[in-house]
């Protein structure tokens, strides 16, 4: 099966800025893809660009669609959830389940109406009486019975309490996900959605600084806790992020032998979140 | 089809308050003021000693009355039918206006334009729905309105003359409710294009503006008017400045008043001016201005502003 999107030489200037610098990319079906960046790094921008909310400069290609020329036909196959609480105030449950299952030929009702019925969702609700975490639940149940090859979810669970949160994944995983689908996500709570992704990307500056599978960064990344007698001996290896943790130093390596490694002292993966404060070093500086 | 009626009930959903129960709230305060006119009327006759019903007076005037006089009090009927529809199509063109300014802001402003957008709809059948909501849908329920409070107007008047022993439901049969009826639904084809130069310069604002819809929308005209003025540039095309004010800053946000074409359109003067009565309100009458230059001038203008909306609704990058 080809790509789901390919992405060549993505650029996007704001008057003052550049959001995309000239990236590129391609995402293949039946992957979970976080894509993780700063503030400010051009993520959003990126999913607008592909989500065809935005002009560009560059070759995108979604789907087989220019994004650009094909939004329409294009949001027939792709769902996304763009922040938190974007649902209508004014909509009830039973208008907006009526209205998408009027407008969306792959929406399935059934299966929407079997999502709410685990939640404390009434069909005479208005979404200006429900609570951040019960407008998601809406949201989720929406785009989950619409039958789309991808998923776009950006920041999903922003300002959502930690029930919500996991409730949110948990759904999207055991529900939701295939091999036949795609799912995109930006968020900033890395430590939740690392154990489903199944590829990493990183965004800073409007540039993809590392694109790898998750079992890649695996072998690629390695983090010693190496104790004081050895601290020298490690950093002549250059590792790219050096830390103290109760009298030891924990260094992380790009790319080392990890037989070497593995005599200076005790050796695993390193979490994303410190992968992502090492590679994203001085970006506010 | 079926997606674009969805959307057209979609806005009916939202904008319920605007659409529906204005023109029912209105209808009502007319006719409770009506009723409120006739209890005064009544308190006050009682208390003067007048008592215009028993002595037989009104009867006899009735009796008296040859065919001529009859057709009057039809057309005299007629117009208190049209004069409920005077004030629910005041509060119309207002709920328009404010619609289509609001129509492409409001979810750009709550960023609700995210979830929309992530639907399989074109832009250009979401603001295709907002104009036919604007121009069909609230006028149509207002018309429907306009027609059950005209005819429970007739009733209040017949009820209280017939406490008064005249017997008027036989004057009622000289009202003609089907032709008001269709004068009022059939003026509604020529409201959609009077309307479209407004329409679509409200609508442009509300897809372009980051901010303050209403300021720019009014402001940009009034502007321009107030330059034109000043500096005579009018002059230039051998017009009087009035020209500009009543041919764009009228038609760009006045036009959506229901009969503000044929109050101020450019030929009024030369209307038939002969017609008289509830008749100037005929079809034959009222369509007289589809012949009008001024009419598809704007539409051709509405049509392009909309174009424009459809455009900044799809490239608008600011939520």
């Amino acid at each position: 099966m080809s790509a789901v999107i390919t992405a060549n030489g993505l650029t996007k200037r704001y008057k003052s800025a550049l959001a995309l610098d000239n990236t590129s990319f391609q995402i293949e079906p039946g992957r979970i893809v976080g894509l993780i960046g700063p503030n400010g790094a051009g993520k959003t921008t990126a999913l607008k660009a592909i989500l065809g909310l935005t002009d560009f400069s560059g070759e995108l290609n979604v789907l087989g669609f220019d994004p650009r020329k094909q939004r329409d036909k294009l949001m027939g196959e792709v769902c996304f959830i763009a922040d938190v609480a974007v649902l209508p105030r004014w909509i009830k449950v039973s208008q907006a389940i009526d209205f998408v299952a009027n407008v969306h030929p792959r929406f399935d009702r059934k299966k929407c109406e079997a999502f709410l019925a685990r939640t404390k969702l009434q069909p005479s609700q208005r979404v200006r009486q429900m609570s951040k975490g019960m407008i998601v639940q809406l949201h989720l149940a929406l785009v989950m019975a619409i039958d789309a090859r991808l998923l776009i979810l950006d920041e999903p669970t922003l300002g959502l309490d930690i029930l919500y949160r996991k409730q949110f994944y948990q759904n999207l995983l055991e529900d939701y996900f295939d091999e036949n689908k795609t799912i995109i996500v930006t968020t900033h709570q890395v430590e939740e959605v690392e154990h489903i992704l199944t590829d990493l990307m990183f965004i800073r500056d409007g540039r993809i600084v590392l694109d790898a599978d998750m079992d890649a960064v695996g072998e690629r990344f390695i983090e010693v806790m190496v104790g004081a007698d050895k601290a020298d001996a490690a950093r002549a290896l250059k590792p790219i992020d050096e830390r103290q943790v109760f009298g030891k130093s924990i260094f992380l390596f790009d790319g080392a032998n990890r037989a070497v490694l593995e005599q200076l002292g005790e050796t695993r993966r390193p979490s994303i979140s410190d992968l992502f404060v090492a590679t994203m070093k001085g970006t506010y500086a | 089809m079926k997606t674009f009626y969805w959307l057209v009930k979609r806005e009916f959903w939202e904008h319920r308050g605007g659409f529906f129960w204005a023109p029912v709230i209105t209808g009502g305060i007319f006719l409770l003021l009506n009723i409120m006119g006739i209890i005064t009327a009544e308190v006050l006759g009682a208390r003067q000693g007048i008592s215009f019903g028993a002595s037989g007076g009104l009867r006899k005037v009735i009796e008296g009355m040859d065919a001529g006089d009859m057709s009057k009090v039809g057309f005299a009927l007629d117009i208190a039918m049209y004069s409920a529809m005077g004030l629910l199509i005041v509060v119309l063109g207002f709920v328009v206006f404010f619609y289509c300014l609001g129509a492409l802001y409001d979810d750009r402003r709550d960023r609700s334009i995210l979830f929309w957008k992530s639907l399989p709809i074109s832009d250009a059948s979401t603001v295709l729905s907002k104009v036919v909501s604007a121009t069909v849908v609230a006028p149509i329920v207002a018309v429907i309105v306009g027609i059950i409070v005209g005819m429970l107007q007739l009733l209040i008047v017949a009820i209280t003359l017939s406490f008064h022993g005249v017997n008027v439901w036989q004057l009622l049969v000289l009202a003609h409710p089907f032709k008001v009826m269709f004068n009022l639904i059939g003026y509604i084809p020529l409201y959609v294009l009077w309307a479209a130069p407004a329409v679509g310069w409200l609508l442009i604002c509300s897809a372009w503006a980051r901010s303050k819809p209403f300021l720019w929308a009014v402001a940009l005209p009034v502007g321009a008017g107030l330059l034109v003025s000043w500096f005579g540039i009018m002059g230039l095309f051998n017009l009087p400045a009035t020209w500009f004010w009543k041919n764009i800053v009228q038609r760009a946000l006045f036009s959506v008043f229901p009969g503000s074409g044929s109050i101020f359109s450019a030929d009024s003067d030369n209307m038939v001016s002969h017609v008289t009565g509830s008749d100037a309100l005929d079809l034959v009458n009222t369509w007289h201005m589809a012949a009008s230059p001024n009419l598809w001038i704007g539409v051709v203008i509405g049509a392009a502003l909309l174009a424009g909306a459809t455009w900044f609704r799809r490239w608008r990058d600011d939520s």
